[in-house]
């Protein structure tokens, strides 16, 4: 018999062996975010380059571990976490075949830890994308590959409880919002790992010598089917969680679910496409395809995440001026609880997402901007406003909620925990905008050296590309001590916390039940759908600030889109 | 939307076809895999294995 | 409250929308679209616009080519690699290998070459600068690309694709001459 937990502070209810898992791999997530954030200082340090900090191989090596740990192991690990309270959470539903979802953590810790091995081993550094002849030893490409099953396995458990809670009635009507949101970022993932799959198992074959020869060029199209869609995943999850966390704090309803809703369908009909991104001055691909792939078909999931930046704030601005906060347009903003790190990092990570990463994909994924762009440190700057201001920012936040909620701890360090945000989201930040900057003057990425020291033959970047990339890389810094703000924040809590229940302790933090007397057998009772609104008036603008805000977004993009063009025009004429 | 939400009345009125297709996250599945397999992938493989040998 | 509860409305498709966001999805519909035509639009009136002529080579086949047209039209030598000045309009080579572009080209300005570019052994970035033209360079894969250097000058060719411990060290050099 299922059992389940009643939080009594929030009332969602914990089925013991979703709990479990959940608390696991967002544990184990937070361990990898934690090497990756030491890896990260290191690289930073040594792009900086006045002070140089590692050798070129050690560098080579933290570089590839840092994006290998973040962008795929904390990251997947969170969102694992996120599909188990997207479902069984949310749902009020016991999950699919518990037994499956530890052999999904089981497989993605062996995958990680024996990749990390390979890595550290010093033969693999490889850099995250592995480019074929390029070779790494084979338990690199194996644990990747059993980090993938695992992560495939989780897939089909979140979509075995949607099934389970569909037959068992556990709610009412259509799944939430969030929910949604989450089942496109796991169609998303099952597209991500089958391209990994066809991918990475002929490479590891390859590597212990069964097969001669991989096409480089070919690698490099199924690979990015894996690599840009792995971060498309998140681009899912962290719109679900600005949802979730605008429903948390405010209370806020979506101002309309036939549009979210939308906008998540053209997700899962285009976003994928966009692994083009990498491919754009790459031989032999027709323009035909880079064009049609690179805009999603007629940018057509850019219109989609358009109207999320359009619908979460407003959905946050009608629930604050319901509570009275009318005045002008930006009281309901400027009221907000600023000091409270759930809506602080939700917020940050929508407007950096938005203004900055959005708007320089777009940018740089068009097919002749690239060829300014493409492989200059521009590219990290982007992905980086993408996915650390974005989506691990938007992780951190709701964590914080989950910290008394999950883990029964309550947090320690409030103080600290309510700059966080703005530590992590500024100095991250400033690392973004000047690493734009040195990129637009044609910085590498991947590089160790940009004084090329040992060349045959020089060439010498202008000074202000060092004064960039030094500033960019202090900027790092900042956001490496936010990143550990939020380490001991929360791993704090989890160890010293006010036990909320007198079963939670340390052992409980990492996954094991609370007392038994917490649970109960008894189904919880079925999600109702939301309470009818009152009255709503579909010509009125509801949240004109909102509009305001995301009219500033459109006039940025404009303007920065054809300052490119104009750029692009200036180069040697190439056709 | 009115007062008239969650009214038994409206049970009755069969659900559109949009609604339904969001509702249904195996279909959406498939839709979500066979568009980047089918453009993405396929398309793109098919440009590389054409491409012609140097003179 | 409502994301994470089922919408309010059984038939939540038919719920109409607000005017608020039936303006913007316009407003941005209308931006993906000028997104997007901006693409066709270059490739008929811009003049930057990446080719899509390649085939498939090998290292030796291309590695011979870029040889003969060295034996034909070498002018010199710095740093060892040889300087080379191709008659303007014609087929020139280039190819990036462990750590080197090779050989040193020597264009004139206002003419028009037809650039091949390859690599010997792993994949290497051709990032041209301080122009900023960025090129992914992959073995097995020969790319041409026809090109117009409309400004005289001393370019760098910096790696631009992590290729391995010397990676630093590959920098390569082109000259635009009046």
């Amino acid at each position: 018999m299922a059992q389940f937990r009643t939080c009594p502070d929030t009332g969602l209810y914990f089925h013991k062996s979703a709990e479990s898992l959940i608390k696991a791999n967002a544990v184990v997530g937070a361990v990898f975010l934690l090497v990756a954030g030491i890896l990260a200082l290191l690289v930073t340090l040594t792009r900086w380059q006045a002070i140089h900090l590692l050798p070129a191989d050690q560098f080579y090596m933290a570089l590839t571990a840092h994006g290998i740990d973040a962008l795929i192991f904390w990251i997947i690990f969170f969102e694992m976490a996120v599909l188990y309270v997207a479902s069984s959470v949310l749902l009020r539903c016991r999950l699919a075949t518990p037994y499956w979802g530890w052999v999904q953590f089981a497989l993605m810790m062996v995958g990680s830890v024996m990749t990390n091995v390979a890595i550290f081993q010093g033969g693999s550094s490889v850099m995250m994308t592995s480019y074929v002849p390029m070779q790494a030893a084979p338990h690199f490409y194996l644990g990747l590959i059993l980090f993938a099953v695992g992560a495939l396995i989780g897939c089909f458990v979140f979509f075995g409880t949607l099934v389970v809670a569909k037959d068992e009635k556990t709610y009412e009507g259509s799944v939430p919002l969030v929910t949604f949101g989450a089942i496109t970022a796991a169609i998303i993932a099952v597209f991500t790992i089958a391209s990994g799959a066809i991918i990475l198992v002929p490479t590891f074959l390859w590597s212990i010598g069964y097969i001669s020869h991989i096409d480089a060029e070919m690698y490099r199209i199924i690979w990015w089917g894996l690599g840009h869609s792995s971060q498309q995943i998140n681009v899912a999850a962290h719109v679900s969680i600005w949802y979730l966390i605008a429903g948390l704090v405010f209370g806020a309803r979506p101002m309309s679910e036939k549009v979210s809703r939308a906008a998540f369908l053209l997700y899962i009909f285009f976003l994928q496409l966009a692994s083009a991104h990498h491919i754009l001055v790459d031989p032999g691909v027709s323009s035909e395809w880079k064009v049609f792939n690179t805009s999603y078909a007629m940018y057509l999931a850019v219109l989609a995440s358009m109207i999320h930046g359009l619908t979460v704030p407003g959905s946050i601005e009608v629930a604050q001026r319901a509570k009275g906060l009318t005045n002008g347009m930006f009281e309901w903003l400027r009221k907000a609880p600023w000091d409270n790190p759930v809506f602080s990092g939700m917020f940050i990570s929508l407007i950096t997402f938005g203004f900055i990463g959005g708007i320089t994909g777009v940018v740089m994924g068009t097919e002749q901007i690239n060829l300014i762009i493409h492989n200059t440190i521009y590219v990290p700057a982007h992905f980086h406003a993408t996915v650390v201001t974005g989506t691990t920012l938007a992780f951190m936040a709701i964590t914080y909620f989950l910290i008394p909620v999950l883990f029964r701890r309550q947090m320690i360090l409030p103080g600290l925990a309510k700059i966080q945000p703005y530590l992590f989201g500024g100095g991250m930040s400033i690392l973004i905008l000047f690493m734009l900057g040195a990129g637009t003057m044609g910085v590498s990425r991947r590089h160790w050296d940009m004084d090329f020291t040992g060349a045959a033959l020089g060439f010498d970047y202008p000074g202000i590309a060092y004064t960039m990339m030094g500033i960019g890389a202090f900027g790092g810094v900042i956001g490496v001590l936010g990143g550990a703000a939020f380490l001991l924040v929360t791993v704090g809590s989890l160890l010293f916390g006010k036990k909320l229940e007198p079963s939670a302790g340390l052992l409980q933090s990492f996954g094991v039940p609370l007392a038994a007397s917490c649970y109960s057998s008894t189904k919880p009772e079925i999600l109702p759908m939301a309470p009818p609104l009152e009255h709503h008036d579909t010509t009125s603008f509801e949240a004109p600030g909102t509009f305001v805000l995301a009219l500033l977004l459109l006039v940025s993009f404009v303007v920065y889109y054809f300052i490119n063009w104009k750029y692009l025009a200036s180069v040697w004429p190439l056709s | 939307m009115n007062e008239t939400t969650n009214q038994p009345d409206e049970k009755k009125e069969r659900i559109p076809a949009m609604q339904s297709l969001l509702d249904n996250p195996f279909l959406l599945l498939f839709i979500g895999v066979a568009m980047p397999t089918v453009f993405y992938l396929m398309w793109g493989i098919m440009e590389i294995v054409t491409i012609p040998v140097a003179p | 409250m409502t994301s994470f509860m089922p919408p309010a409305d059984r038939i939540w498709w038919k719920v109409p929308v607000g005017r608020q966001e039936i303006i913007w999805i316009a407003i941005a519909l209308v931006w993906c679209l000028i997104l997007f035509f901006m693409m066709p639009y270059w490739h008929i009136y811009g003049k930057q616009n990446l080719s899509n002529e390649a085939y498939q080579t090998t290292p030796a086949k291309f590695g011979a080519k870029v040889q003969a047209m060295i034996d034909q039209y070498k002018v010199g030598e710095e740093a060892g690699i040889p300087i080379v000045k191709p008659p303007a309009g014609s087929d020139v080579y280039l190819l990036g290998r462990l750590w080197q572009w090779y050989p040193i080209l020597d264009l004139e300005k206002d003419k028009t070459y037809r650039l091949h570019l390859s690599s010997m052994d792993w994949q290497h970035g051709f990032s041209l600068q301080p122009i900023n033209i960025n090129i992914q360079v992959v073995p097995g894969y020969e790319m041409v690309i026809t090109v117009t250097p409309d400004q005289a000058g001393e370019y760098g060719i910096v790696c631009n694709e992590y290729c391995g411990i010397g990676h630093h060290t590959m920098v390569g050099k082109l000259y635009v001459k009046e």
